[in-house]
Parts: structure tokens; sequence; C-alpha cells
């Protein structure tokens, strides 16, 4: 059972993440996206940004890793193999580049149960090592419940 | 054709497929770091009731948006993005499937200096992304 009374918590618990260029380039590979800005640090530069930049969706590497602190601590009662991600959305205030240190902060928005299934909603917001906003990662997931 | 504040609503900007096999299940789990087996072992996810592997719902939504921002030419241009998960994009092995990607003009805030562009992803002619929509800066 999905425990009802985490809404409001807040975990910040997971370390730093380092935005690599290895790592931006494998994830534009995966997903397919060719522009020269995420492979090129000479054309990102050209462009006006410090280092390559990420994909749109790349900010969800940085997210899960940091709701799974939430996720799967057995106290949140989320029993994973149950877990169909039902939506997501990000929000940048800049895009992620590469050199970027970046933490994270996963707040618990809100946990509903309807006819068997439970949807917790997390919001991740991710901010640089000076504690500037980058960007705001909003996840739902729907827990299927015993009789689902 | 660029995406201005001259554009109009209902403009298509850009309509493209993509090949999606196992070995790219494969590439985004190690990229994303999502290694859920149900998105690569065929014997685990008839297990749990699925019709085969499946697509990373987060794939399917990183190519529809990687797709876009390739057509913006600028990745920083896109300032939200966000999707339903409403239908599993089952993954064959042999062979693969072809997600069609279709980025329409939504709207257009001139003021806000943003249009919302609504992308429509679907396999075999069926949606598999709800209420995808991205917000992007005019040219």
């Amino acid at each position: 059972m999905v425990d009802l009374s985490r809404v409001g918590a807040v975990f910040t618990g997971t370390p730093p993440y380092t935005v690599s260029r290895a790592k931006i380039a494998e994830f534009a590979d995966a997903v397919g996206a060719t522009s020269p800005l995420h492979h090129d640090p000479d054309a990102a530069v050209a462009a006006g940004y410090p280092d390559v930049v990420a994909p749109p969706t790349f900010a969800v590497v940085i997210a899960q890793r940091a709701e799974s602190e939430y996720i799967t601590d057995p106290a949140s009662g989320i029993d994973f193999s149950r877990v169909v991600h039902a939506n997501e959305s990000f929000t940048h205030t800049r895009p992620l580049v590469a050199g970027d240190v970046v933490s994270t902060a996963v707040h618990v928005d809100a946990i509903n149960e309807r006819a068997g299934i439970t949807m917790v909603t997390t919001r991740t917001e991710i901010a640089d090592d000076g504690g500037a906003p980058v960007a705001t990662v909003v996840s739902t997931l729907a827990v299927r419940g015993e009789g689902a | 054709m660029s995406l201005s504040a001259q554009t109009e609503v209902g403009t298509e900007l850009f309509s493209t497929t993509v090949a999606v096999d196992r070995a790219r299940l494969v590439r985004y789990a190690g990229a994303s770091g999502d290694f859920n087996p149900i998105h690569w072992n065929e014997r685990f996810a008839t297990e749990v009731g699925l019709p085969g592997v499946i697509a990373h719902g987060m794939l399917t939504m990183g190519i529809a948006g990687a797709a876009l921002t390739d057509w913006l030419g600028d990745p920083g241009r896109l300032v939200s993005y966000g999707c339903r998960f409403t239908r599993p994009v089952v993954v064959p092995d042999p062979g693969e499937v072809e997600v069609a990607v279709r980025g329409v003009v939504g709207a257009v805030d001139a003021e806000a200096g943003t249009a919302r562009v609504d992308l429509t992803v679907s396999v075999d002619g069926a949606t598999v992304l709800g209420k995808a929509q991205a917000h992007v800066r005019l040219a």
C-alpha cells in the first residue's frame, strides 16, 4: 500500500550529478537527436553555450536517479513491479550543458487513490552548484493495487 | 520555414519517422540508466502480463522531443515539454516499429515570445502519447 501520508515530503539525499559530454552524446544518440550542439563543443560555443547542450528530456536521467530515494524507500509503500509511468513534464529555466554540477530536491506533490490505482506525483527541482534553478521535472506514476 | 510571431496556428512544422528496434531499447536503457527488464527481457515482460517487450515511455517522448529540437536547430529554445503515456509501444524481435512524429503549431503568444507546438506521436496509425505539447521560444 502506498503511504498516503508522504504528500509534502522532500528528498534531498541524492549526491550532486555532474553532466558530461559523453553522457549527453550517448543520450542524444539513443533518442536520435542529431543537432551538432549535442556533440560538438565548438558548435555549442559558437551558438552561445559554454559547452555541449543536453537533449530536452535528458533531465529525466537526473530526476529518476533522485526520485529513487523516495520510490525505492520501503516506507513509501510503492511496489515498483506494479508501477506504470503515467505522465512526465519538463520546464527548463535554461538547458543543461556539459560541466553542470546539479543538485536535486524531490517533492512528493500528490498521492491520489481511485479505483484501485494510486497516482503518485513527484516534482524534482534541479539547481546548479550556485543554487540557481535549471529545470523542473514532474512525473506521475500509476501504482496498481493488489486487486487491480 | 521558421517559427516566429507570424507563423499561423495549424502550420505543420515537420513530420518524420524513427525506427525503434530492440537494440535501440538497450541503447536507451544504458544512456538513461532505466534498466527495467520490461524494456529488454521478453520472458519478464510476458510474465508481468505485457504483450511483449515495450519501449520506455521516456524513449518515445525523447524521440519526439529530439525531432522537435532538431527541427528548431537550437535545443535551448525549448522551454517546456510534457505528455501522458497512453499506449505501450511493443517492439518486436526480429524487426522494428516506426514511430511517426508530427509537429503542428497549436498557439502563438507574440507578447511572451513563445509558441505551443502540438506533437502527434503514433505507431501504425495509433497515437501513443497523449497531449504531447512543447512550449518553444519564437525565432
